[in-house]
């Protein structure tokens, strides 16, 4: 069963169109992710799931109802702000029993569900603290808890762990993914952050200027994006501008490039390979498919692989990352190499 | 949660109700009708050319504008050292300070003006000092006179001038000073030249709200000035009064508020920024 | 050329004096006001409490307290209610015409008193309510509201929208929003601007001159009255009383600041 959807969703502001028809169906229990730079409509979409923000058309669907019209109280989601939002005035009991509450329920009720939710976020014996005495971990967790207290079956996240170090935001990752597939729960959560979205989505879907750009499982979008745009804005990509040349193409300094999928334009385009993909050996090897001799023109060290930026004719390099497994070779800047790899991992993208 | 036009109305309509019936339609209303009572437009023209350049009004105005624009002076030279302090103080300094400042200018308009006839009176304690200094042999005469009223204005206007120039003063950042100074800027090139002009939007502003405010005043010259005293609010309110003459009040009304919101208009202008410190 | 360690002592000796000459007119009236001589004199030269006995024991200035706080309070009350509704819709409002409409919202204390006064005697005379006191309280609050308008936007731009949002999607009604969150919030805000407008309305002048008539003076309007007769030492007893309720507003007030943090 579908639990959220989105029909045709448009929302301007004034001259701007900051959401352009957006469709979506989010099945129930999904992780979905709405993954963006900054000013693509993710946000407006979230708030326009939460009832902030009216639609100027579309419908959004709820567990099958039309919920277009209805006010975010009417909604029965739990949201966590990208900034917590945790009542300054009411300590952290207080907070999480605060939907609870406001919908009247028995005092025993909201006692024990208190007790499971913080229990869950692992936040037992802070119940007498307020904001201010808390860590920005714990204050996450706080709006986590509020956000699960009445089991809600549709649970919006907005940026969540953005404003958290590098370390405690892998640890949140993993315990956010852990209570939503615990609960069951769909949850719908929005960030800029592609690692984040690539850890821990069913589903991503990225946007790009008001619209859908691509939708799909992490492994999918990212191995196979359909644009430049997703395949630059998810990590690290080559893209080679190319000729078409019958079904393959012509790329840098001639040499002829295979791809796995995708399609060239007549007048060219680009030809996609992500670094990881890319092998590198020393010395300038006879032309061969999907072969480009260069030379290395810097070494960077990044821990668990070795990055090098290759050369491959003047003014156009590639990136190309190599794990730094036992006994692996080294090239020096100003080395000859020649980097290669296999026509099913590259795609022919429109520029 | 932004509210939607409709709501925001709703919550703006009673204040809006009450500064359209206790504000701008008594004032339009009082204007209006007491200037239909000369007639004509022509002949309105020819009444505010005679009240205007009257001598009891002309002399008003004039009286008006020196003594502000003489208070005003002495509020700033006093003012600019006193909020320079102040943002530079911390801690205890800052709060005794800032007491200094603000209980004056909390304190009824009325109560400190008659703070100050206690003080300047033929027996008060400025004469006694004085005599007692052997500085002159009998009592000045320091109230009933331009002197009472400009040193009387001084004082209930310079906490306006104060909190003006501090927030402006506070705004500025130390780390600039220092890299003027790690240049070899002299201590007095680094205010002329940076401390100055970082701070010149406070000190325009700050002239320009006392002036504004010194304009209108009442009180103060009431009480202390003497007959060759009178300001142009002093003499509104008497032409009511005392004369009940609407007409020329409805005239003297006009010129003061035009003069008003012409500097409000400006002063508008030097505090973009809705921090600043408000009268 | 002076040195450093000169200049700033003699900056410091002159922030002293100066700072000492804003507070002392004040401490001068509140000390003079427990004068045991028969007029006023400073330093007194015996000490008692003669001239409260005769402010208090004398009726007109008894019922010009009564009229004072009486008046304070409506204008409090009301200007705090006005100006409460009025920052929120500023803040949280979007419509048009907002910079010019706050700046007409204050508007009133940048234009002389006595015009104001002026133009509400005109209206009141007309209508048959000078002397009225809900009436000059409703004037006061014309000069209060920009003063509470000033406090409560700083006190409410303090609470962040998304807690409003975070309320909402609990479940709660706008007004659910308001009670719950906005107002617990914005409490200590609420708190000075109704203490401020208090003081604003107990220590206006100008306006009550005119509309106090002979039934409703306040006590700066009966100050006024004498004062044009005579400096009597009866005057520094109700000044001081006026200097103690600005000094016991400020304290509380500042202590509220402590408690917001």
């Amino acid at each position: 069963m579908q639990a959220v959807a989105l029909e045709g969703v448009t929302k301007r502001y004034g001259a701007e169109t900051v959401v352009a028809g957006v469709d979506l169906a989010i099945p129930a229990g999904e992780f979905f992710t709405l993954l963006g730079p900054s000013g693509s409509g993710k946000t407006t979409t979230l708030s326009m799931l939460a009832g902030f923000v009216q639609p100027d058309e579309g419908r959004v669907m709820m567990g099958g109802r039309d919920m277009t019209r209805v006010p975010p109280r009417g909604r029965g989601l739990g949201m966590v702000f990208q900034n917590y939002a945790i009542f300054p005035h009411l300590n952290v009991a207080e907070n999480v029993a605060f939907p609870l509450s406001v919908r009247g329920a028995p005092k025993a009720e909201i006692e024990s569900r208190v007790a499971e939710a913080l229990a869950m976020v692992k936040l037992t014996g802070f119940e007498k603290r307020y904001q201010r005495q808390l860590s920005g971990g714990q204050q996450q967790r706080v709006a986590l808890a509020r956000a699960i207290v009445g089991h809600p079956a549709v649970v919006l996240m907005d940026e969540p762990l953005g404003a958290l170090d590098k370390n405690l935001r892998y640890h949140m990752q993993v315990e956010i993914k852990d209570i939503q597939q615990r609960l069951g729960m769909t949850v719908i959560y929005v960030t800029h952050d592609q690692e984040e979205a690539l850890t821990m989505s069913d589903r991503i879907a990225i946007m790009e200027r008001g619209r859908i750009a691509q939708m799909g499982p992490p492994r999918e979008v990212y191995e196979k994006p359909e644009s430049s745009f997703v395949a630059a804005f998810l990590g690290e990509a080559n893209l080679l501008p190319v000729t078409p040349e019958g079904a393959a193409a012509r790329g840098p300094g001639g040499a002829l490039i295979q791809a796995g999928a995708g399609s060239l334009p007549g007048k060219g385009g680009l030809a996609f390979i992500r670094p990881e993909k890319l092998s590198i050996t020393a010395g300038l090897a006879d032309a061969a498919p999907n072969a480009l001799p260069g030379r290395v023109l810097h070494a960077s060290f990044l821990g668990n692989t070795m990055r090098y930026e290759v050369e491959v004719e003047p003014g156009r390099s590639v990136l190309c990352d190599t794990a730094n497994a036992a006994g692996a070779a080294l090239h020096a800047p100003g080395a000859d190499v020649t980097v290669s790899w296999n026509a099913a991992d590259s795609r022919f993208l429109a520029g | 949660m932004p509210l939607g036009r409709l709501p925001a109305w709703l919550l703006l309509a009673p204040a809006l109700l009450l500064l359209l019936g206790m504000f701008l339609v008594p004032i339009g209303w009082f204007l209006v009708a007491s200037l239909q009572e000369l007639g004509s437009l022509a002949e309105i023209l020819e009444e505010a050319d005679a009240v205007l350049l009257s001598g009891a009004v002309g002399g008003a105005l004039i009286n008006t504008l020196w003594i502000s624009a003489v208070v005003t002076a002495l509020v700033l030279v006093i003012g600019y050292p006193v909020s320079y302090a102040m943002s530079r103080a911390s801690g205890l300094a800052f709060t005794l300070l800032l007491l200094c400042i603000v209980l004056p200018y909390f304190t009824s308009t009325i109560v400190r003006t008659y703070a100050w006839m206690v003080l300047l009176g033929r027996n008060g304690l400025i004469n006694q000092l004085l005599l007692g200094l052997g500085l002159v042999s009998e009592p000045v005469q320091l109230l009933y006179n331009r002197t009472g009223v400009i040193i009387g204005m001084t004082y209930v206007l310079l906490p306006y001038m104060v909190l003006t120039l501090y927030a402006a003063m506070k705004a500025v950042d130390m780390r600039l000073l220092q890299a003027a100074e790690s240049m070899g800027a002299t201590p007095l090139q680094v205010f002329a030249r940076v401390f100055m002009p970082l701070t010149l939007h406070g000190v325009v502003a700050g002239v320009l709200i006392t002036f504004i405010l010194a304009l209108g005043f009442f009180v103060t010259p009431a009480l202390m000035g003497g007959p060759g005293d009178m300001m142009i609010a002093m003499l509104i309110e008497r032409e009511v009064e005392l004369t009940q003459n609407w007409p020329g009040a409805a005239l003297m009304t006009i010129v003061l508020l035009v003069v008003t919101l012409i500097l409000y208009g400006l002063y508008s202008r030097f505090t973009t920024d809705e921090k600043g410190a408000m009268p | 050329m002076m040195g450093p360690v000169l200049r700033a002592t003699l900056l410091k000796a002159l922030v002293v004096l100066l700072a000492f000459g804003l507070l002392a007119p004040i401490i001068v009236v509140a000390i003079a006001s427990f004068s045991g001589d028969g007029y006023l004199k400073f330093p007194p030269e015996t000490f008692s409490t003669r001239w409260y006995a005769r402010f208090l024991g004398d009726a007109r200035w008894r019922s010009a307290i009564v009229n004072s706080v009486f008046i304070g309070l409506m204008t409090s009350a009301l200007s705090t209610f006005l100006g409460f509704l009025t920052a929120y819709a500023m803040l949280r409002g979007n419509f048009r015409f907002k910079k010019v409409l706050a700046s007409l919202l204050l508007t009133p204390v940048i234009v002389p008193h006595v015009i104001t006064a002026v133009a509400v005697y005109f209206l009141s005379a007309r209508l048959g309510v000078v002397g009225v006191r809900p009436w000059i309280a409703v004037a006061h609050t014309v000069v209060a509201l920009p003063v509470v308008l000033v406090i409560l936007q700083s006190a409410l731009r303090t609470v962040d929208p998304a807690l409003e949002r975070a309320a909402m999607v609990c479940g709660c009604t706008r007004w659910g929003v308001f009670r719950r969150v906005v107002l617990p919030l914005a409490f200590p805000g609420i708190v000075s601007a109704a203490l401020f407008s208090f003081l604003t309305s107990f220590d206006e002048l100008v306006i009550s001159i005119f509309l106090a008539g002979i039934r409703s003076e306040t006590l700066p309007v009966r100050i006024w009255n004498s004062l044009l007769l005579e400096v009597e030492p009866t005057i520094a007893a109700v000044s001081t009383l006026l200097i103690a309720v600005t000094s016991v507003a400020l304290g509380v007030d500042a202590v509220l600041r402590r408690v917001r943090g």
